[in-house]
């Protein structure tokens, strides 16, 4: 079976970022940058299911600038066979990337999907389930365990009040959440290997995708920041302090 | 024009975050509806009744709504969508799962965890864990969005919106299998006053008994890092963070949690936050009205001692 993987290029999830000075976006200029942490973790996951003689390829696919190869080159020397780079200069909404990836899907007709729950920087949680949508798929979000079973998909997901199996026909689509699995380093072997993988690139336009502006960002500005607070030197003046300062026990 | 909100529940009760949804709803326009999609639903849109400014509950009770699968619920949304101009969930499991279906279905773009209304299609929501806020607008002509409920103030319930019942039943491939739900005496973390958090300086998943009678003692939550979910402690829907739930209590204890910034994403809105922390340099304390600089072991017995 054919497990298609999209990863995104983010900034890393260590690294604090900042508002640039005329509030239009965050200042991502010379920031050190990663694959998505909840994409290497479907990256991963993929790897076990060709691992456990389940996946038979792994493609992985980056949207993206040309700089979005590199994360590309790292998610196959953890173990992917080939990557798709769809190079676009334009920070895209999550509707539209899941329309491209859907034209993807339609050219590899995999089995399976899975994509990180969310992109750590804009925080949106929707591209696996908008590509589900297009692509009428069934989805599991926010996994926690994925098993297949011949031809179906039993997923445990992680929800608000605990957790929930679901039973689905493939193809389908997964979103991986973090206790899915322990992602792997790759290898210096890996690495020099990765780069004689086959790495495709094409446009928005090639894929025969029209994408429309559906919102416009129109200004970006810090959060408010919390008033300094103060260090108490025992437990009994804190104490004190939440009785009859802040009065909330 | 109209607005929808998409009920919380869990068939019986609805939950606490509906009301506050609806509050957001109402800082949008005045002809809010709220949708109980459900199996037996029927006391939970009693309450969706209740809740003050609703127009309208369309309720729509069936076996194929009773766990909420995104694939069944997003077709039942996108068969009214006409109706309105905003469609509004809570930035919920259910709502996440759900809510980016139906707006890929009707060909619109999200809008994801909105913490402020600016007018009808202009909203703020939080990017990089919270590290900057985008105000957002939105150019399709049904405006989708996710709601942070902690951002927004229940409304009263003392409401009496009229019922209609829809009978349209949608099912797709998805077959449920099982569930299992922590059980817990304590309020949820979501809508707690007061939330205990421990870090992954409790050591082992015994320790967090002393975290636990101080959060009973309070009236409130637990709550956990993701350190101490990884090491097993507590289970995984207590984590509050970027991924996990995000809360803004009047009260937050931070124990044993250095306070990184995945973490600090999911509870820097909460009023008053205390750090307890051996470690001096901790970035916790950067955000804490009250730290204090201790062993927890020390600290948080005699803090149950105390109050």
């Amino acid at each position: 079976m054919k497990v298609l993987v999209p990863v995104k290029r983010v900034v890393d999830a260590n690294v604090k970022v900042r508002v640039n000075a005329d509030n239009t976006n965050v200042d991502t200029a010379n920031l050190k940058m990663a694959i998505n942490p909840f994409c290497e973790i479907a990256v991963e996951e993929a790897v076990r299911l060709k691992e456990a003689g389940i996946a038979t390829e792994i493609v992985v696919a980056s949207i993206g600038p040309k700089a979005s190869q590199e994360q590309l080159r790292t998610a196959m020397a953890l173990g992917a066979d080939r990557g798709i780079h769809v190079e676009t200069e334009e920070e895209l909404a999550p509707l539209s990337i899941a329309k491209i990836l859907n034209a993807i899907q339609a050219n590899e007709q995999a089995q399976l999907i899975m994509l990180g729950k969310q992109s750590i920087d804009g925080d949106n949680n929707q591209t696996g389930q908008m590509l589900a949508a297009l692509a009428g798929l069934p989805q599991a979000t926010f996994a926690s365990e994925v098993k297949v079973e011949g031809e179906q998909l039993v997923v445990t997901r992680e929800i608000d009040g605990g957790l929930q199996t679901l039973k689905m026909p493939l193809p389908a689509i997964v979103t991986t959440d973090l206790r899915l699995n322990e992602p792997r380093y790759a290898k210096l072997p890996n690495i020099m290997k990765a780069k004689r993988k086959p790495l495709d690139t094409v446009t928005v336009d090639s894929l025969g995708v029209t994408l429309k502006q559906h919102q416009k960002v129109l200004k970006v500005t810090p959060p408010a920041e919390r008033q300094a607070g103060i260090m108490v030197a025992s437990v009994e003046e804190l104490v004190e302090k939440l009785k009859n300062e802040a009065k909330v026990i | 024009m109209a607005i929808l909100v998409i009920a919380e529940h869990d068939n019986a009760t609805l939950k606490l975050d509906t009301a506050k949804v609806v509050a957001c709803a109402q800082a949008v326009g005045s002809e809010v509806d709220v949708l109980v999609a459900g199996h037996n639903c029927g006391a939970a849109a009693d309450s969706a009744k209740q809740l003050a400014g609703v127009r309208q509950v369309l309720v729509a009770d069936s076996a194929v709504y009773a766990n909420a699968i995104a694939e069944n619920l997003s077709q039942l949304i996108v068969s009214v969508a006409s109706e309105y101009q905003h469609i509004l969930a809570a930035a919920s499991s259910v709502g996440k799962d759900v809510l980016p279906r139906v707006a890929a279905l009707l060909d619109v773009a999200q809008i994801s965890e909105v913490v402020e209304v600016v007018s009808e299609d202009t909203f703020v929501r939080p990017i990089y864990a919270g590290s900057a806020m985008a105000t957002v607008q939105s150019l399709d002509a049904i405006k989708v969005m996710t709601v942070r409920a902690s951002a927004f103030d229940a409304v009263a319930q003392d409401g009496s919106a009229s019922v209609q019942t829809l009978d349209n039943e949608y099912s797709g491939d998805v077959e449920f299998v099982s569930q299992t739900l922590s059980e817990s005496e304590r309020p949820d973390l979501g809508a707690a006053s007061v939330v205990v958090s421990g870090g992954r300086a409790m050591g082992s998943a015994e320790n967090f008994a002393i975290l636990e009678q101080l959060a009973d003692k309070l009236g409130g939550a637990l709550g956990a890092s993701r350190a101490a979910v990884d090491a097993g402690y507590v289970p995984n829907d207590l984590q509050v963070g970027q991924t996990g739930k995000i809360v803004a209590p009047d009260l937050y204890i931070a124990v044993g949690i250095s306070g990184a910034i995945q973490h600090l994403a999911g509870m820097k809105d909460s009023k008053v936050i205390v750090a307890i922390n051996k470690d001096p340099e901790a970035p916790i304390f950067q955000v804490a009205d009250y730290g204090l600089e201790a062993d927890l072991f020390e600290a948080v017995p005699k803090l149950l001692e105390l109050i």
